[in-house]
């Protein structure tokens, strides 16, 4: 059983992008590594021969018929946008500073 | 009247006893009067429930056919969109978000009449077992306000409890129904998987959530299952075949013959002495009333839990990506020359109570590279393992059965840090979800060393939904001619009541 560190946790947040305090990664990896101990124990009965189920039911493709219906107006559409201009979502900038 | 069951006051409204806009006033001025002490609504629409009702009242006087429920209260658990009304999912990342579309449980509930009160606070998304992690505080149990009223579902529970609406809908990924209506002595199913649209369900973990009926009665219950239940093409795990007869089975009761399976694993060690003693009662109720009691062994039930706590914080790493601080919800820190991710990271920082961010950085961990396979790819091969137990089981019996939780309410605070002592709360649940079955709660007594309220699970192969029914009203009936009165008329009074 590894240990996670705080290292791992902060990567770990990184990936979840969740800006979390050197407190709260510090107790999550305590908290990861007695909960990973426990949830570990799926090992021991997941032999090679079993196949995994990823969903109760066997599905697959599921589709409507291709027929345009009423949707959402824009107005609609952007009723919680924390922030929108001209008819579209307005967010803070993606790319670096332009030079 | 609000003690009544929402079948004795769909009636009441037929014979002309009472409006639906009286009954829901009365509902309205329960909830002014007791939820300060219960806290079970984050957001009451009493002008809504008001205009709904009238529009029953009217259609009623119109001569209109109308339904069974129609004009019943309900109260709705805030992880269902509503159109235009406040849906939190108990998060602060969605305060004072209000919906631009009804989920099609909601569209369902209204092209019934059913009148919608509010909505009822939860663990945040769904993530607990107790409402202590809902970012707007805890709801307390109406039988002791001190204790938990389960979890997520707990603002459901407790409103039926504190007979503040006679029916209410939950939500289930792991218990969230049944748990909260075991430790509340109210009843509660969680339907097959793909039995009710998840259109509009705010998604935890999308292979394993149900919606579905909270109620006082099995009666009841299976009404709402009747109003909310089928195919919905928005909902492509939406099962496309006949909503089980579940009203039927409720009315009848009829167990003779039926074989009743209990499932050794799980009772026993870890399971409280109240808990285990109403729990053979039962068997005892259902065994007089003409059914046989087997015993089926499921041995990867042991390994269930784990499981879950992998497979659902994995779904619920993906799912609750979709709160990133752009469309909708909380933004926070966006000032001049602020990145879109170090926006999105800080929100989620500040959005995302505790339990949540624990368990999406465990759903990362269990799906990242290099650790996919001992984890997440593990917990699937379990998933089919619990699904041959309950295979092989049901060609033994017809139904399972077992105690919905292995202990009553506990204390506010008691299990707050220690995620594991928590989590242990669905151990006899969650094998359901993980298998995509029915599963339902019924009160079966109060536990002798403390006072409060014990429920029994039974356990149905997918979409044989009336057998749960069956059982489940056949239990309800011996145990009331038992008691001569309902379980939650020994509740005690709350001090807002007059």
């Amino acid at each position: 059983m590894s240990s996670l560190s705080r290292a791992d946790v902060a990567n770990l947040a990184r990936l979840a992008r969740i800006d979390m305090t050197d407190q709260e990664l510090d107790s999550l990896a305590t908290e990861m590594d007695v909960i990973l101990g426990a949830v570990a124990r799926v090992q021991e009965v997941a032999t090679p021969d079993i196949a995994p189920t990823s969903h109760p039911l066997p599905l697959r493709n599921v589709t409507r018929p291709d027929v345009v219906e009423p949707s959402l107006t824009p107005e609609e559409a952007l009723s919680g946008a924390p922030a929108s201009e001209d008819q579209r979502f307005r967010v803070p900038q993606i790319l670096g500073e332009e030079a | 009247m609000i003690t009544r069951s929402a079948h004795e006051m769909s009636s009441a409204m037929v014979s002309g006893e009472i409006t639906s806009q009286e009954l829901t006033k009365k509902h309205l001025e329960r909830i002014s009067a007791v939820d300060k002490e219960v806290h079970a609504f984050l957001h009451v629409d009493t002008e809504g429930a008001m205009s709904q009702a009238k529009a029953v009242d009217d259609a009623r006087a119109r001569g209109e056919k109308l339904g069974p429920l129609a004009g019943v209260p309900l109260a709705l658990k805030d992880v269902l969109v509503q159109k235009g009304i406040p849906t939190t999912c108990g998060s602060k990342i969605l305060e004072g978000w209000r919906p631009p579309y009804d989920a099609t449980v909601v569209t369902r509930l209204k092209n019934a009449g059913v009148v919608i009160l509010g909505k009822t606070n939860m663990d945040e998304f769904a993530m607990g077992s107790s409402t202590e992690n809902s970012a707007y505080g805890p709801t307390h149990n109406p039988w002791d306000l001190s204790r938990i009223p389960g979890g997520s579902g707990g603002g459901s529970s407790a409103s039926l409890a504190a007979f503040q609406a006679p029916l209410a809908i939950g939500t289930d990924t792991g218990g969230s129904i049944r748990q909260p209506a075991a430790v509340t002595g109210t009843v509660g199913v969680k339907p097959t998987y793909g039995g009710v649209s998840r259109y509009g369900l705010v998604a935890f973990s999308s292979s394993l959530d149900q919606a579905g009926p909270c109620a006082r009665t099995v009666l009841d219950a299976a009404l709402l299952h009747g109003v909310i239940a089928g195919h919905d093409p928005k909902d492509a795990t939406s099962i496309d075949s006949p909503v089980p007869q579940v009203v039927a089975a409720a009315r009848s009761g009829d167990v003779k013959g039926m074989k009743i399976g209990v499932v050794k694993e799980l009772n026993g060690d870890g399971y409280q002495a109240g808990v285990r003693s109403r729990f053979e009662e039962s068997l005892e109720h259902l065994a007089k009333a003409g059914a046989e009691i087997v015993e089926v062994s499921c041995p990867n039930f042991e390994y269930a839990l784990a499981a879950y706590y992998l497979i659902a914080p994995s779904e619920c790493s993906s799912n609750l990506a979709r709160f990133d601080a752009m469309r909708y919800g909380l933004r926070v820190g966006d000032s001049d020359g602020a990145s879109a991710e170090s926006v999105m990271n800080f929100t989620r920082e500040v959005g995302f109570g505790r339990e949540v961010k624990r368990r999406i950085i465990l759903g990362t961990y269990a799906l990242s590279s290099g650790y996919f396979d001992a984890y997440y790819g593990s917990a699937q091969k379990v998933r089919t393992l619990i699904m041959q137990d309950f295979t092989n089981a049901f060609t033994k019996a017809d139904v399972l059965v077992s105690p919905t939780s292995p202990t009553t309410a506990f204390k506010i605070g008691e299990k707050a840090n220690d995620p594991l002592a928590m989590y242990l709360n669905d151990i006899a649940t969650i094998p359901v979800n993980m298998a995509g079955i029915g599963g339902m709660s019924v009160p079966n007594g109060l536990a002798p060393e403390d006072n409060l309220p014990v429920g029994f699970q039974i356990m149905a192969p997918a979409m044989q939904d009336q057998r749960m029914y069956s059982v489940g009203a056949s239990l309800e009936a011996s145990l009331l001619s038992q008691w001569g009165a309902p379980l939650l008329s020994k509740i005690p009074a709350l001090a807002g009541s007059k």
